[in-house]
């Protein structure tokens, strides 16, 4: 199971509350965890990537491991800590100062 | 007993606000989806405790929510918004051309008759229709496929469909508004749509006449007169007679023709009411005073509406769909204001009293009449 930490508009809009557990068929990516955590909460559809062209949205940015996934591309695999559940995917709304 | 129900979208979240006909004690709920903007929230006709919702943020996109108890629970629906066919282009602020990109939905407009059937109006402008409930969205593409779509233009807010109007009397007509294109009406439920702009008049832009290149604001009916539609433009109150075919000014002696909604009494047909706004660089009410102006006559005679609204160091906007009238006897009318205040009149606009002073800034505004 890959542990995902949803930020707090979107765990509201799916109505769960601290971390949520997917069950990813196949490699763990960044692009299949999102197909198993949106196959679960279809009301997340459209609100991490478009649904028609699957971008991520452009302030909605991927963590885990300390590190910016970002920008990697969707189908790379996810590091092993995720893999295994000892670290969660993050997925955080871009934050501003001031 | 007869009663209201005040739906109000604000930039922070939706509020629910309950009142028998009297209109002096009120219960208000919310908010409801916090932290979200919500453009607008309706009821249908047909069912009054069906309500759309429309919530979006920058960060997490477009999210329709539904509530089947008048407002008490809510669910959000998966359905996506998905332009149909190639999006085609319009022009930017610039004059370059740029993709139609789906940005958010302005305004929802329930069916007349079904429950289950509601419009939806984009940024950037289309027209979007469901028939189960919001679960699913179709656009109907005639409007944003229109020969002059390739000429229109964003206003400030952004390139809008913010008005939708469905004529009780002809069953297939339908009009929408856009900033800043201008008014489109379609008499064959949406397979088709005409600009009908002809006597708008916009400075600044290239051909002030011209077909579409209109900053329409607001457009507002009676039901029984469909034919007759007032228009708040961005300059400019303006009324037809023929559905729109032609318009002429009525802005008469109010102290600004600028602003954004404009209301229809539900009894009196020839009643309008509009804020005016100081202007299109200065959104804020003229002299610092907040006035809402009503006309008996169908426009041009003008009268200010007071009583109860502050009269000195007021500086807020009203938003375009941040008016609305309930039909009881003695009607009521109600705004919202960019600085969190709802005011009510329960005597068709002699005198008002806030309904709430603190909600974040206020986007839009509708009630139902509960009986």
């Amino acid at each position: 199971m890959i542990r995902v930490v949803l930020p707090p508009h979107l765990r509201n809009l799916a109505q769960v509350t601290g971390e949520v557990a997917v069950e990813v068929q196949g490699k763990a990516t960044p692009q299949s965890v999102l197909d198993a955590l949106e196959s679960r909460y279809p009301v997340l559809r459209g609100a991490i990537r478009d649904q028609t062209t699957q971008e991520r949205r452009a302030l909605v940015r991927f963590f885990a491991c300390e590190q910016d996934l970002s920008l990697d591309p969707p189908d790379r695999p996810l590091p092993d800590a995720v893999v295994t559940g000892k670290e969660p995917f993050l997925i955080i709304g871009a934050m501003a100062g001031g | 007993m007869s009663g209201v129900r005040v739906l109000v979208g604000t930039h922070k979240g939706a509020f629910v606000m309950t009142s028998d006909a009297k209109r002096t004690q009120w219960d208000i709920s919310g908010p409801h989806f916090t932290g979200w903007e919500v453009y607008h929230v309706k009821g249908s006709p047909a069912d009054p405790n069906r309500l759309y919702a429309s919530q979006n943020t920058g960060w997490f996109g477009q999210v329709i929510q539904r509530s089947n108890d008048g407002g008490k629970t809510w669910q959000a629906m998966e359905g996506k918004f998905a332009y149909d066919g190639e999006p085609g282009t319009h022009k930017w602020y610039d004059g370059t051309s740029r993709p139609f990109e789906f940005k958010r939905i302005w305004h929802l407009e329930p069916s007349l008759s079904d429950p289950d059937t509601v419009y939806a109006g984009a940024e950037d402008a289309a027209l979007f229709r469901s028939t189960d409930g919001g679960e699913s969205w179709h656009e109907l593409p005639a409007l944003r496929q229109h020969s002059t779509a390739s000429n229109w233009a964003p206003g400030a807010g952004g390139m809008c469909l913010h008005t939708i109007i469905l004529d009780p009397k002809h069953k297939d007509r339908m009009f929408a508004a856009i900033s800043a294109a201008g008014a489109f009406r379609s008499d064959d439920a949406g397979t088709s749509w005409r600009p009908i702009n002809h006597g708008l008049r916009s400075e600044g832009i290239p051909d002030p006449n011209a077909e579409v290149g209109h900053c329409v604001h607001r457009i507002a009916m009676h039901p029984s007169r469909p034919d007759t539609l007032f228009m708040q433009k961005h300059w400019d109150v303006m009324r037809t007679d023929d559905a729109g075919d032609t318009w002429r000014e009525v802005s008469g002696n109010l102290p600004s023709d600028f602003g954004f909604p404009i209301d229809v009494h539900p009894h009196e047909p020839e009643t309008i009411y509009v804020v005016p706004i100081k202007s299109d660089s200065e959104h804020i009410p003229p002299d610092g005073k907040l006035r809402v102006y009503r006309s008996r006559t169908g426009g041009n005679e003008w009268e200010a509406l007071t009583n109860g609204l502050p009269q000195s160091d007021c500086y807020v906007n009203i938003l375009r769909d941040a008016m609305a009238v309930d039909s009881l006897d003695s009607p009521g009318i109600y705004f919202g204001t960019t600085g969190g205040q709802v005011y009510a009149s329960a005597d068709a606009g002699d005198s008002w009293s806030p309904i709430v002073r603190d909600l974040p800034a206020v986007l839009s505004v509708e009630v139902q009449t509960l009986r």
